[in-house]
């Protein structure tokens, strides 16, 4: 008879409960949230049955209380100043970055990197407002789960650099969102369509949206999924075939510049007849505007195909582009991928369809493809149990270096590099005795510095005093799983780590999202601490049966003494957590993960070895 | 593989270690490997965990970068064999090497003015065999007759024509938007 093992009170005593895990789709025109129940992934839909949330946020007086979604959209053209709509267009981006500034109805301040908007409400950040939307999809997650979310995967366009990811971060935690991962869109477009289809091949995702366009190239074989190349426009999406109608409407009927309101009309209904022409021969624009003009004009298909042939042609650069660096031919692409509502105009599917003398695939809901794959990686990512094993192999899209002399730049990480990747590069003094350095790190393709965007400028302090030439400063850059930047340093000869302080040439500090978050809560501060501590409890538990399995699988890796002090650490941490004391508990997980640290090298070791004895008698 | 990272990229991936090299193979190592190391399959474990599992994955995702290109893989091997290809400090070059260099060069500006694409893809095929054969010699230095000052040369030249390949590139880029 087997004893029937009775765990400690207090503790958790469900080994593998279902962790809440959501993925969200935060897209320049339409924001979804999705998650995994009951093994397959579904989008959430609101109160009225809606999948799609429009990203729109509407500042409706001083003290910043807000409308997101529909409500927003349908006050846009009434209080244009107000109502934001596409702000991910605006996410770690300086004014001078911003596309036909002058045709939109915001009143912009430029900030150091990141432009920012006037409202009624006050300043907001890009990040803050993105952050509304976010609130809204997790306020919609909560209601249809029971529990806390346990962790969201957000999408960015593969083609984001780091100051827009960093920018996506920031606006997830100003939401109250633990971020599992930033996922490629493109690549969450993969993972939904090849587990779905069971795919295997090269396949390419042509994603355009209402802001941003990319292409990835994957190779999809035996549960891996392997980005092979990416490439995008950061700035090019369904936003610009509208403006290009609404320019065209301006012509047509003879006017010229618009005040806000009228602007904001004449491109909803620009919007509108870009979509009926994915359906109808012709439609129709009608508006009237403040000053009693009417416009009544009639936009064909064949006309409109001739107005955006520029924009569908500059789609096919960053394809072309891609396919090159992934070394495929068109005829080695087994399928291509269609993501976002825009793909769904038929001068695209017939541009793409002739370049690669296929059709291409449209089975999955072009809107919803990007916030299922999301879902699906978070439900992973959370800890819970997978029907399939799969994984996901993805990479940088743009070269990363630093500044040289003369203006130049010399590239460090070469774009497309698979990631988590890290590199090195040494460096040494100019002059005798110097003890710092001023390092620029940019991002692009180009050689001179002001045709790359600047990340961050990194100042290394403690250099030891030195002959010029004579320090050896090995500096390393890695890029995380989420395609973000860090950087250490280390001079070699004497063994010093440099401290590194970082100054972001985009947007945010810390202290700046310390004050959003003081400013955005609602919480009485007593919940901030029973949560706080709640959360410690239950990363500590986690992470003592996680040990437990560890020390059971492959205790034999050990050391008797290395036992007895990890057995220590786990009764410490044990203690902790019954102390009810938070801070206790972090220090004592921070002991438990130090000490065992050389143990999980070791493990891992072991399964490298298992898996890869066991792919040589797969080959027998 | 161990956590100490002194083992080279060749043990690494169960490979052995020369030029010539199964791509195959050297793919379904590195695919093995990070199924087991990667940050995702990790994502729930320890911050030790998470930790180990990032260095590794970061050490693997290079190892396989180096191997994979076979300039990279070549100066590698010669950095094994405790020999610096001096890429960055040597530019002497056989004189009829120099020549052929600054052929191709005014054959690329040429086609590049005119933004002749068609061109610009020939010289690049072209190109391509060139390296092909560099490839081979290089081989045949470090596999056959273990001749690694010769193979340094061999090095150099390649990054002369990776150069080339470039700015190739960059030029059908330019013509082609």
């Amino acid at each position: 008879m087997s004893l029937l093992q009775i765990a400690e009170p207090g503790l958790s005593t469900a080994p593998h409960q279902h962790r809440n895990a959501i993925g969200i789709d935060l897209g320049t025109t339409n924001s979804l949230v999705a998650t995994v129940r009951s093994g397959s992934a579904t989008v959430l839909p609101d109160e009225n049955g809606n999948a799609l949330l429009p990203s729109v946020v509407r500042y409706l007086d001083e003290s910043g209380s807000v409308e997101v979604g529909h409500a927003a959209q349908h006050e846009q053209s009434r209080d244009p100043g107000n109502t934001i709509v596409s702000v991910k267009r605006m996410m770690g981006r300086g004014l001078a970055d911003i596309d036909e500034v002058g045709t939109q109805p915001y009143r912009f301040v430029d900030a150091p990197g990141m432009a920012q908007l006037v409202t009624r409400a006050g300043i907001k950040s890009p990040v803050e407002i993105s952050s509304e939307i976010l609130k809204k999809l997790k306020h919609r997650a909560e209601l249809s789960m029971t529990g806390d979310i346990a962790g969201a995967v957000i999408t960015v366009p593969a083609y984001f650099d780091d100051a827009q990811r960093q920018a996506t971060k920031d606006a997830a935690q100003l939401a109250g969102l633990s971020v599992l991962r930033l996922l490629n869109e493109p690549t969450a477009a993969a993972i939904a369509y090849g587990l779905d289809n069971a795919a295997e091949g090269i396949y390419v995702v042509y994603d355009l949206g209402g802001g941003t366009f990319d292409v990835s190239v994957l190779r999809l074989s035996r549960g891996v999924f392997e980005v092979l190349s990416t490439s995008g426009d950061s700035a090019l999406g369904g936003d610009d075939f509208d403006h290009r109608i609404y320019c065209w409407a301006l012509e047509q009927a003879g006017l010229s510049s618009l005040s806000p309101s009228d602007s904001r009309l004449l491109l909803t209904c620009a919007r509108k007849a870009k979509e009926t022409l994915s359906e109808d021969l012709e439609t129709r624009l009608t508006a009237l505007l403040s000053d009693g003009q009417a416009v009544d004009l009639v936009l064909t298909q064949a006309e409109f195909r001739a107005i955006t042939q520029q924009l569908v042609t500059k789609t096919l650069l960053p394809v072309k582009k891609a396919l090159r660096d992934a070394d495929i031919g068109v005829e080695q692409v087994n399928g291509i991928v269609m993501v976002g509502g825009a793909t769904r105009m038929p001068p695209i599917q017939q541009a793409v369809a002739d370049y690669f003398g296929q059709l291409p695939l449209n089975n999955l809901d072009p809107d919803k493809v990007v916030a299922l794959g999301a879902a699906i990686q978070a439900n992973k990512l959370a800890g819970n149990k997978q029907d399939d094993d799969w994984l996901l192999l993805d990479v940088t899209p743009l070269s990363l270096g630093i500044e040289t002399m003369g203006g130049l730049t010399e590239k460090i990480i070469p774009r497309n590099s698979t990631i988590p990747i890290a590199r090195a590069q040494e460096f040494t003094t100019f002059k005798d005795g110097q003890t710092a350095m001023s390092i620029h790190v940019l991002q692009g393709e180009r050689e001179l510095v002001s045709d790359c965007r600047s990340l961050a400028h990194f100042v290394l302090r403690g250099i030891p005093p030195m002959v010029a030439g004579a320090a050896r400063i090995r500096i390393t850059f890695q890029v995380d799983a989420d395609g973000l930047l860090s950087v250490s340093a280390r001079e070699q000869t004497s063994g010093v780590a440099a401290s590194i302080e970082v100054k972001p040439s985009y947007g945010l500090s810390d202290q700046d999202i310390s004050r959003m978050l003081t400013d955005s809560m609602s919480h009485v501060r007593d919940d901030i601490e029973a949560r706080k501590l709640r959360e410690a409890q239950v990363g500590a538990e986690s992470l003592l049966e996680a040990t437990r399995g560890a020390m059971r699988a492959d205790g034999d890796l050990l050391e008797d003494h290395e036992h007895t002090a990890i057995e220590q650490a786990i009764t410490a941490t044990i203690d902790a957590v019954s102390s009810q004391n938070t801070r206790a508990i972090n220090e004592a997980v921070n002991r438990l993960n130090q000490i065992t640290e050389p143990f999980a090298g070791r493990r891992m070791d072991r399964n490298v070895q298992r898996a890869l004895k066991g792919q040589n008698i797969g080959e027998l | 593989m161990s956590a100490d990272f002194k083992q080279n990229h060749f043990d690494l991936f169960g490979l052995p270690r020369r030029f010539r090299l199964d791509a195959a193979a050297l793919d379904h190592a590195w695919r093995t490997i990070a199924a087991e190391v990667h940050p995702d399959r990790h994502a729930q474990g320890g911050e030790a965990d998470k930790r180990v599992a990032l260095m590794m994955t970061t050490r693997v995702n290079e190892a396989y970068r180096t191997l994979k290109s076979p300039v990279s893989r070549a100066r590698y091997l010669l950095s094994l064999a405790g020999v610096d290809t001096q890429e960055e400090t040597n530019t002497s070059m056989p004189v009829d090497f120099l020549m052929e260099q600054i052929e191709w060069r005014e054959a690329i500006e040429d086609a590049s003015a005119s933004r002749d694409t068609a061109g610009l893809e020939k010289l690049g095929a072209e190109l391509h065999q060139e390296t092909v054969a560099l490839q081979n010699e290089l081989a045949a230095a470090l596999d056959d007759n273990n001749d690694l000052d010769r193979a340094a040369v061999l090095v150099r030249k390649c990054r002369f024509m990776e150069k080339l390949g470039q700015e190739i590139d960059d030029a059908v880029e330019d013509a082609l938007s």
